[in-house]
């Protein structure tokens, strides 16, 4: 039975810098492999509809005839699936997060 | 003496999820201990009747948020066994990393809950910076912090390069000295022997009958583990479970601190042992057949019993959650408990309600 | 199945199966029930040494009623109440029994069929049986 096992600890934290960040005034470094957001690139896209149809969730949209493409953020669980089945590459995920969504409506592109 | 019922739950500081329990007290003592759960139904197996059991792997991992990673794992390993696919070595290999990396966490996780929870809060937080640096390397490698979404049926969606795997094995020898500083406090502090040694104690033939699995049943003297069954990479790594046999809270609490130690060396002998190649097949077809599939999670052994009849929906889609196991163990040694022991008891089996209700 | 081995049981057998499980020191793993066209299809798997042995039981889709086995496995009770308040499989003999407040489900029976699924809350006279969804605790009869 050890008596003051944690002072050991917590007189190195209290000697060292902080672990944590100042959040909102110092953001946070998004990590190389991380899945942020899903941005839609209007060039290549022949809007095929895979990317809809293969979405879990039923977050994208997408209309041939008036060349729209458009996402429910709200829904997106950005699990990068559309990324993977994208034909044209026009689909990317980035790493930093991006605002948050706030309103159900779809944004169209 | 008169008995008095004293409302547990659904909201209470030491549960993250909802669950009740009317505690019938005689004075401090309990005497008894009426469950009542369901609050958070989700009907996630009625949803593979919807769903098809290719993107079903999504809803798996959303199962319970913890283990997420090891229930997407355990699905893709049930519907590779209905479809016969041979997954290459190089995938086995990364779920097993992650798997660990998922369990490090979660005992981590769970260690941080349970310092809270006595009241230990620089414990609490020393707990979760460690988990903080384990969750970086998740983000970094599969792109989730706790959905890692990284797996799929026929392999995995992300490799990890060789560089990568070097720095994180730096800064597992970094955690690794962060561990044993942390369980140091946890496994001699007296003020944390005193919240937990002696509580709560299940005896080796109650722990098997009543149906324990994971850390429960370990820390009862049961060495169950079922990694042993060589699923993913443990075919090449033996893994020797870790037993108390006290069986009293503080064992439940020692055999989780030495599985962090132990998931940490099977990541090692993971990247030391891991074959190039491919990481994944291309899967054809729908499923047709039946199968029961365990592995071992953070909390214990998850058996997913899966029916396939050749169509994309998958038949029967039924889990049973470690936790659903653990509950009936609960809820007998909790009768002879001070009140004020309750928290530490309903903590020590690690309770996930969401994984427990699906 | 390959590592499995399933052993076809009727119901008439079933609690002297699971005895011998019980005898021979068997854990109950778990107990799941399949929703087919014309029945319920029961899987009772148990475990000895990390091996794996299972018991299953078909029973008629409608009226259909199960013998409990708690009184042999304590732990049942949850999957006994649970494939009651999914299935619709009444359950006879349960040392705990929830009377379909275990799961707080918006449909009643979400795995049975919709015509009985009325009908059968009227057999057990709880308060709080008729609006499952705002039944406040599950007032579960005295342990043993």
């Amino acid at each position: 039975m050890g008596y003051f096992e944690m002072s050991k600890l917590a007189l190195k934290w209290a000697l060292t810098k902080p672990p944590t960040t100042r959040y909102p005034f110092e953001p946070r470094k998004a990590l190389a492999g991380s899945r942020g957001q899903l941005v839609f690139t209007k060039d290549n896209c022949v809007y095929c509809n895979i990317c809809a149809k293969k979405c879990p969730t039923g977050a994208l949209l997408v209309n041939r005839a008036q060349k729209k493409w458009a996402i429910d953020r709200l829904r997106c669980i950005t699990c990068g699936y559309c990324v993977e089945v994208c034909p044209k590459k026009s689909l990317e995920m980035t790493t930093s997060h991006g605002s948050p969504a706030v309103t159900r409506d779809r944004e169209f592109h | 003496m008169p008995r008095t019922v004293i409302p547990f739950g659904p909201q209470h500081p030491v549960l993250p999820e909802p669950i009740h329990l009317d505690l019938v007290v005689e004075d401090e003592k309990v005497i008894e201990a009426r469950p009542s759960i369901g609050f958070i139904h989700r009907g996630l197996e009625k949803l593979a009747e919807t769903k098809d059991y290719v993107e079903f792997v999504y809803v798996a991992e959303r199962i319970c948020g913890i283990c997420s990673f090891i229930h997407g794992q355990t699905y893709c390993q049930a519907i590779e066994t209905i479809m016969n696919v041979q997954v290459p070595p190089r995938a086995l290999y990364l779920r097993t990393v992650w798997g660990e990396l998922s369990r490090i966490h979660s005992h981590l996780l769970w260690l941080g809950l349970m310092a809270d929870g006595m009241g230990f809060e620089s414990l609490f937080m020393h707990s979760w910076r460690v988990r903080e640096k384990v969750l970086n390397i998740i983000e970094a490698t599969t792109g989730g912090r706790v959905i890692f979404g990284s797996c799929k049926i026929g392999g995995v969606r992300r490799d990890i390069n060789a560089e990568t795997i070097k720095t994180i094995l730096k800064d597992l020898d970094g955690i690794e000295q962060d561990l044993r500083d942390i369980t140091r406090v946890f496994l001699n502090d007296r003020s944390v022997k005193a919240r937990l040694c002696g509580i709560g104690v299940l005896s080796k033939q109650e722990a098997w009958d009543l149906g324990c699995v994971g850390p429960m049943l370990r820390a009862s003297g049961v060495a169950q583990d079922m990694r042993q069954q060589g699923y993913a990479a443990f075919k090449d790594i033996p893994v020797e479970p870790i037993t108390r046999t006290e069986g009293d809270s503080y064992a439940r609490c020692a055999v989780r601190c030495e599985e962090l130690f132990q998931s940490v060396q099977i990541i090692r002998q993971a990247f030391a042992k891991i074959p190039d190649g491919e990481i994944a097949v291309k899967v054809t077809g729908n499923p047709t057949g039946e199968t029961i599939t365990r592995t071992e999670q953070p909390r214990g052994e998850v058996v997913y019993h899966l029916k396939a009849n050749g169509t994309k929906n998958l038949q029967r889609f039924r889990v049973r959650t470690p936790t659903f196991a653990n509950l009936p163990a609960m809820l007998k040694v909790l009768p002879g408990c001070d009140l004020a022991d309750v928290p530490m008891i309903v903590l020590t089996i690690d309770p996930c309600i969401s994984c427990t209700e699906r | 199945m390959s590592q499995e081995q399933i052993e076809l049981i009727t119901v008439d057998t079933l609690l002297d199966k699971v005895r011998a499980k019980r005898e021979q020191g068997h854990r109950l793993v778990q107990m799941s029930a399949t929703r087919l066209p014309d029945q319920v299809e029961l899987t009772y798997s148990f475990d000895l040494n990390s091996r794996l042995t299972n018991l299953r039981l078909s029973l008629p889709a409608v009226e259909t009623r199960l013998p409990s086995i708690s009184s042999i496995y304590d732990c049942a009770i949850l999957y006994e109440n649970e494939i009651h308040d999914l299935f619709n499989v009444k359950v006879d003999g349960l040392t705990v029994d929830f009377h379909g407040n275990f799961y707080k489900t918006a449909i009643k029976f979400p795995f049975g069929s919709t015509k009985v699924a009325c009908a059968s809350s009227a057999t057990t006279p709880v308060s709080g049986t008729a609006s499952c969804a705002t039944a406040p605790a599950a007032n579960p009869g005295a342990t043993k």
